[in-house]
């Protein structure tokens, strides 16, 4: 392709939903001046380029390269390994990309395990053969092959260097459009880039700074998942005791989900100077628990609390939904002390 | 292996009675297991969760938390707030396929040096049948990446 001088874009989904794709497209008509300032050089999605197109490319051809999606298989981490090798700012781009996301809710279990769900032991199934993929097949013309299907599901930066973050799931349109007028400032008026390793297009407070919803003293002895009960409108969800992760979720989505009646379920990840989003929410919670006070019995209290604790189902789903991949633990031990990757005991 | 496997437990100790607990249970010369590493915080209720994460992550078999008897938490509530947490973090560490005896929580004044030094034993005993946890090699490390062979696909058909 002739070189018209122009910056070059690339955007591509390894582990995600599409959502993604879909943010940039929501940006609504600034989608034109996207494509009047940049030159496309590789988006799966939207043009027709091919994994050669990319090869091809000298390094660092690409002048910003939005990646979203998870790494869950060996052709996401190579094509990780290939985009940052052409491209010059490489962006994680969606929670997924960012910090693991939904596909990394996987580390909770096994591959084994998550095949065996998906192919083989699902009422929806009809596999009477139990057919599997394998990486390798061979037939009459000759073997083929499909991507390796990792044990644990990893974010960008934990296989290559990643210059920022966009968190979200997904991002939202105009936090998107805000980052793109930065990197365009400094494309083309030799503006300067944020520091490397920034998060942008997100907040530097909680998600209840942002959310309207009427905040009290919090007080709860009960947890509910969101259709058990019928919050009262315009009030803290925390406080009726529906799990909302906007005290340990970074700010920039303007509290999108709590104002229609939804917890915020922490897809812009944690704040500043905190490794673990999860155990950050699980502490939140712990002091809005208004069950058990000094002087009560020993024994009881402690099966008072446990009480309330056990209504909360699913800790580690609800807490890491999105940032399993970037927790301290990362995965979950799925077989004791067995070295054997996986495991389906 | 031949050697007995010697768990590493950390333990936060509260300064107030647990602290001071271990520090008696030392000058009355209690023989207890010497495998819990503590360290001092000011309240039980100081303990991040993240902190027995870490602690899982880097290293430790087990964690300890230990601290003043409900009622005489030297900041009133305190320890409190720390059964609290204790009881979903439990909930969550089992999840990640951490045994529950790898993280207690023990009530233990300034007065009973006996008390702790009964639950270090204890709980030492516990960890070390149940063998070392190694996080990063076993879990993070050797289970990272990895493909699905031949031989474990075979071996999904025949559970399946």
């Amino acid at each position: 392709m002739a070189d018209n001088g122009k910056p070059k874009f690339g955007m591509y989904w390894a582990s995600s939903c599409g959502g993604c794709e879909i943010a940039v497209l929501n940006i609504g008509d600034k989608i034109l001046d996207v494509d009047a300032i940049f030159d496309i050089a590789f988006w799966p999605v939207a043009a027709d380029f091919k994994y050669e197109d990319v090869r091809n490319y000298p390094d660092g051809y690409i002048d910003l390269c939005l990646f979203n999606g998870a790494i869950r298989n060996s052709e996401n981490e190579e094509m990780a390994h290939l985009l940052r090798q052409k491209s010059k700012v490489l962006v994680a781009f969606g929670s997924c990309a960012y910090e693991g996301c939904i596909p990394a809710l996987s580390n909770l279990t096994s591959r084994e395990k998550t095949l065996s769900t998906v192919y083989l032991d699902n009422l929806t199934i009809d596999n009477p053969e139990g057919t599997l993929p394998k990486e390798v097949s061979t037939v009459p013309e000759g073997d083929l092959t499909l991507p390796s299907f990792y044990h644990t599901v990893m974010a960008l930066d934990q296989v290559v260097p990643v210059d920022y973050y966009i968190p979200g799931c997904p991002p939202e349109p105009e936090q998107i459009w805000a980052v793109l007028e930065v990197v365009v400032n400094a494309l083309l008026h030799g503006a300067e880039l944020p520091p490397s390793g920034s998060i942008l297009g997100a907040g530097k407070v909680a998600v209840c700074e942002e959310c309207i919803l009427e905040k009290n003293v919090k007080r709860i002895t009960q947890f509910y998942r969101p259709y058990e009960i019928i919050p009262q409108p315009g009030l803290c969800l925390l406080e009726q005791g529906v799990v909302c992760l906007g005290p340990a979720t970074r700010s920039g989505c303007g509290a999108l989900c709590p104002q229609v009646g939804m917890p915020c379920r922490g897809c812009y990840g944690p704040l500043d100077g905190v490794e673990d989003q999860g155990a950050k929410m699980l502490s939140a919670i712990a002091s809005v628990v208004d069950v058990g006070k000094a002087g009560d019995d020993e024994h009881q209290l402690d099966e008072d609390i446990k009480a309330v604790m056990d209504t909360l189902v699913d800790p580690a789903g609800t807490f890491y939904r999105f940032s399993m991949a970037h927790s301290l633990l990362r995965r979950a031990r799925v077989n004791g002390n067995s070295n054997e990757a996986g495991g389906d005991q | 292996m031949s050697e007995q496997f010697e768990p590493v437990i950390v333990g936060f100790l509260c300064n107030w009675c647990s602290y001071r607990a271990a520090d008696l249970a030392g000058t009355s010369r209690i023989h207890y297991a010497p495998n819990m590493r503590p360290i001092r915080v000011m309240c039980s209720g100081r303990v991040d969760p993240q902190f027995v994460l870490k602690a899982l992550r880097e290293g430790a078999d087990g964690v300890m938390i230990a601290g003043c008897h409900p009622g005489e938490c030297h900041y009133v509530e305190g320890n409190i707030k720390t059964l609290r947490r204790y009881h979903l973090l439990k909930n969550l560490l089992r999840q990640w396929g951490i045994e529950d005896e790898r993280f207690q929580l023990v009530w233990a004044s300034a007065s009973e040096g006996i008390v702790l030094a009964e639950a270090v034993n204890r709980m030492t005993e516990q960890v070390r049948a149940l063998g070392p946890l190694d996080w990063k090699d076993t879990v993070i490390g050797i289970n990272g990446r990895g493909s699905f062979s031949k031989v474990e696909t075979a071996s999904l058909v025949e559970e399946g």
